[in-house]
């Protein structure tokens, strides 16, 4: 009974707040709108048993996908005014489109049925007390591990990719050029000099500048290769 | 196991999820404002999709159904990052992220 | 072994002139053309003369030529009289002609291509003569057809020397298709295409007959039908002659060669080979004497009429032609045969002495702005008038003997197209004289018409080319008086050894001196009739000629036109022709069978055209689009269960 006044709740929310992403006028209010819609989704994936899921949920999917798109929603310099109505212009098919769909799903929903020998199909039976975590950890480091090396391969192309993209390269920023580091001798930088005991730098001949100063401009352009 | 017992089947989960999948797709189209909105539409269709997985999960007893989940967010997670970063690069082209303005591929 | 020697060497200096001309120059070309036929003309006739006392005749086998299931042709050379004769023959006058070109030729700027053409025509000839079988005929038919059409369009740059080339080739293809039909039904019916195989076995085929639009024809008769039109064609008679007169647009040893002594003559050849096939279609032989004869007629009418010096020449080849056939049609192959030795004689001495005046006037050809020539240029003058004086059968010039024996034999045919021949022969030779004579005397004698720049350069032609004429001469004067015996008299039968052949009825030949003494004399009568007319009308009375023409314009225009064949042609033939090809080409061609393709092509582009509106670059469209196609996509899962 609660469970199912919890799910009711829950759902109802989830789908309100999922209509409101794409009505808001607002950019960061539809961020702040989806940010909702995954705690509810999360709430639903934990009175469904995936509690390892929910929790993942919540980690990724709000603490990192959601600011995501908060930073980039208040990075890029939205002028708000502008952006109104434009709903108007496919109603008409879009109304249509989603009329054909909802009766397709209908159609599924209604003619739908699971198949008997479902219980013998099934590839990797929840085992009983055990935590959900752990049945998870042994099914996905074991059958499923090529899939969840592929995984990690995606995510590591997807920041590969997201750097290689934004990445620019400002003039103005100063960073170490590793190899010009390296490859500096003792003899172009370190000078050796003969200072009497006990005198001062104002007798030695002040502060002394570097030897030569560095090439800038040169190390910063070879370094550059992600232009925008 | 499911807590779920009573009225609460899987059907209801399919039917959240459904909905939530029109939602998402509507959003695509339906925004004329903000490219950034559509990328938050394929988040919530991708959602639909994680809810639908687990249900069934759930109901059949098979952790194939999460482990899927699983494999399905950090895809989603993986695309909305490179969406996003193509977003930025875009706007600092374009100056602005109105999805009537990106017509560069007009042929 | 000579015998292939006289028919190789004319190959082998072609080859070198022609493959190597550019490379080795004029001279070292025209020298070893000139050479290769020198040692034809000294093999041609010696192999002839070993025949003629009784000598051995047989073949010589050269190798196969063609094997295809019980097809089978070889290459071959026929060494019997008939093949031997027409050997020396065409060597020794080729001889003559290539000498002659040397000095005719000086100015010309690719003398190696023409000495190679001359050298490879004669090679062509003389396979045609030698040939054991249809095919190799049909050879040496097609390459003599070949050369004649290089040589006729030498001086390519020249517009009517093109179309006259192609006309005489065209009009020779036309008639050799009948001859090709010929060959195959004689392959049909004789199982083979060598002469071995097929003579002497054509009575056992005497009752065969041969389906033909709906009637049953004789096979005899319709193989000598189709025969002779293709010989039709090669040798002008009347309805294919038009390519005769207009091929003298080149060089005139080409014409004395081509068309006076040797292409020509291929039709007769072709005819006196197939004697033992022809003697068995009399009705193909009647129509081959009434075509022989009204060819007679017709073409020395109309050489009344021409002024240019070469066109007269040329119609009295095609006039002396029909003669040739005449004999042929009656039965006297032998007469015809002898006529044609007899006549390459002087009508190529008339052809390169025509080509000496020509060369003397600095390239006029019009008769009409000659004149007075005759003490300018003596030694052509007089060579022309023996040339004519043998042409015209005046005894005992070579051309009585063979001319009278072909008015006697279409006397003796007893017939009626004999006597519609012996009529027609007698008028034109009464013509034949009256307008060779009017040649000479308007070439020769009387006022000169010639402006005083051109008479100041006559001058008389060269020895290379004055020694061929007087060889020439010496022939036409003897060739009668020392053939005649071998060919038509007495020694005919073992000198012709089996090579031509008579049927039983046939019992022309041996009796032709038997006839009435009105018909021995008419010929000459006739001839020196002739004379006398042209004498009076163009000595005596110079002006009577124009009177005539003044007064009888309608005759005069009709003769001069050549009986309007031409224009005729042209209208039932050419214009339609070039028509229809005008539409096959204009509609045919360019708008079907080329829109085709570029209608394809520019369906396409249409339709890329159509496409590409779908990328309208819009980012929110293309979402669409791609829901829509998921909703489809469901659809179809859903309803296909």
């Amino acid at each position: 009974m609660i469970a199912d006044f919890f799910f009711y709740v829950f759902a109802v929310i989830l789908l309100l707040s999922a209509g409101a992403v794409i009505l808001s006028r607002n950019p960061v209010h539809s961020v702040l709108f989806l940010i909702l819609s995954f705690f509810n989704a999360s709430a639903l994936f934990l009175i469904a048993g995936a509690e390892f899921l929910a929790m993942t949920l919540v980690i990724v999917y709000v603490g990192a996908v959601a600011v995501l798109f908060l930073f980039v929603v208040m990075m890029l310099d939205i002028d708000f005014e502008s952006l109104r109505g434009g709903l108007q212009r496919y109603t008409g098919i879009g109304g249509a489109v989603g009329a054909i769909l909802l009766v397709e799903l209908i159609m599924v929903f209604g003619g739908w049925h699971l198949a008997p020998d479902a219980a013998r199909l099934r590839m990797s039976p929840i085992p009983a007390n055990i935590s959900n975590t752990e049945a998870l950890g042994r099914v996905m480091y074991t059958d499923y591990i090529f899939l969840f090396q592929t995984a990690g391969l995606v995510l590591l192309v997807a920041m590969i990719g997201a750097i290689v993209l934004t990445l620019r390269d400002r003039k103005t920023s100063r960073h170490q050029v590793i190899r010009t580091q390296v490859a500096r001798t003792a003899a172009e930088t370190v000078e050796m000099m003969n200072l009497t005991l006990g005198a001062g730098t104002t007798e030695s001949g002040g502060f002394l500048r570097p030897k030569e100063s560095e090439p800038e401009a040169p190390a910063h352009e070879e370094a550059h290769h992600a232009h925008h | 196991m499911p807590i779920t017992n009573g009225s609460v089947g899987v059907e209801h989960y399919l039917a959240v999820s459904a909905v939530l999948l029109m939602l998402g797709v509507f959003g695509i189209f339906l925004n004329r404002k903000n490219v950034i909105v559509i990328l938050m539409a394929i988040e919530l269709i991708l959602l639909a999709v994680n809810l639908n997985l687990v249900a069934f999960s759930a109901a059949l007893n098979d952790l194939t159904g999460q482990v899927m989940a699983m494999l399905v967010l950090t895809v989603a997670a993986a695309e909305a990052a490179i969406g996003l970063a193509i977003v930025v690069v875009y706007f600092r082209n374009r100056g602005s992220i109105q999805v009537e303005d990106v017509n560069l591929m007009k042929g | 072994m000579v015998y292939a020697i006289a028919v190789f060497a004319p190959l082998v200096g072609a080859l070198i002139s022609g493959l190597l001309g550019k490379a080795i120059g004029d001279r070292a070309a025209m020298g070893a053309s000139v050479l290769g036929m020198l040692i034809a003309a000294v093999c041609g006739p010696y192999a002839f003369f070993m025949l003629v006392p009784g000598g051995e005749t047989g073949t010589l086998d050269l190798g196969t030529w063609i094997e295809a299931g019980r097809f089978h042709v070889d290459w071959a050379l026929r060494y019997d009289t008939l093949s031997a004769a027409m050997v020396a023959m065409v060597s020794f006058v080729s001889m003559l002609i290539h000498v002659y070109s040397i000095g005719y030729m000086a100015h010309d700027a690719t003398r190696w291509r023409f000495f190679a053409y001359l050298s490879l025509f004669t090679f062509a000839m003389l396979m045609l003569v030698t040939a054991d079988n249809l095919a190799q005929l049909f050879f040496g038919w097609e390459g003599v057809g070949l050369c004649s059409y290089l040589l006729i369009g030498y001086w390519y740059d020249r517009p009517a020397a093109c179309a006259a080339a192609i006309k005489a080739f065209v009009v020779n293809r036309i008639a050799d298709l009948p001859f090709a039909v010929g060959l195959g039904i004689i392959y049909l019916t004789f199982g083979s295409i060598e002469f071995s195989s097929i003579f002497g076995h054509v009575a056992e085929h005497g009752g065969d007959t041969y389906r033909v639009f709906y009637h049953d024809v004789p096979v005899i008769e319709l193989i000598g039908f189709l025969l002779f039109i293709g010989a039709m064609g090669k040798s002008a008679q009347l309805g294919l002659h038009v390519w005769l007169p207009d091929a003298m647009e080149g060089p005139t040893p080409v014409s004395a060669l081509i068309h006076a002594a040797t292409m020509v003559t291929a039709g007769v050849f072709l005819m006196a080979r197939m004697s033992p096939l022809m003697e068995f279609a009399p009705y193909a032989l009647g129509f081959v004497t009434i075509i022989g004869a009204s060819t007679a007629i017709f073409a020395a009418t109309v050489g009344c009429c021409q002024n240019d010096i070469k066109r007269v020449i040329a119609y009295s080849t095609c006039s002396q032609l029909g003669y040739m056939f005449v004999a042929v049609g009656v039965g006297a192959y032998q007469a015809s045969v002898f006529h044609l030795i007899t006549h390459a004689f002087f009508k190529a001495l008339l052809f390169l002495s025509a080509g000496s005046v020509i060369h003397a006037m600095s390239d006029e050809q019009d008769m009409r702005r000659m004149g007075g020539l005759a003490k300018l240029i003596p030694v052509t003058c007089t060579v022309m008038w023996i040339g004519n004086l043998a042409l015209a059968g005046i005894p005992p010039l070579a051309g009585s003997y063979s001319k009278d024996a072909i008015i006697s034999s279409a006397y003796l045919a007893h017939s009626n197209v004999g006597s519609y021949a012996f009529v027609c022969t007698i008028l034109a030779a009464f013509l034949t004289a009256f307008y060779s004579w009017r040649l000479l005397f308007m070439t020769f004698h009387g006022t000169s018409r010639a402006d005083t720049h051109t008479l100041e350069h006559v001058h008389e032609s060269p020895p290379t080319m004055l020694v061929p004429l007087l060889i020439l001469a010496a022939g036409a004067v003897l060739a009668g008086i020392l053939l005649n015996g071998w060919f038509i008299g007495e020694e005919q039968t073992q000198f012709w050894n089996g090579a031509i052949f008579n049927g039983p009825a046939n019992q022309i030949v041996p009796h032709l001196e038997d006839v009435p003494a009105a018909v021995e004399y008419a010929p000459l009568v006739a001839g020196v009739l002739g004379i006398a007319l042209s004498w009076l009308m163009y000595i005596r009375r110079p002006d009577l000629p124009k009177t005539l023409a003044r007064e009888h314009k309608r005759i005069y225009f009709f003769l001069l036109n050549k009986w309007y064949f031409d224009e005729l042609y042209d209208r039932i033939f050419v214009k339609p022709l070039l028509r229809a090809s005008r539409v096959y080409w204009k509609i045919g061609d360019a708008t079907i069978i080329d829109g085709a393709p570029n209608g394809l092509a520019w369906l396409a582009a249409a339709g890329a055209r159509q496409t590409v509106k779908l990328q309208t670059g819009s980012l929110a469209s293309y979402a669409f689009v791609m829901l829509i196609g998921v909703v489809v996509l469901v659809g179809l899962f859903i309803f296909s269960r």
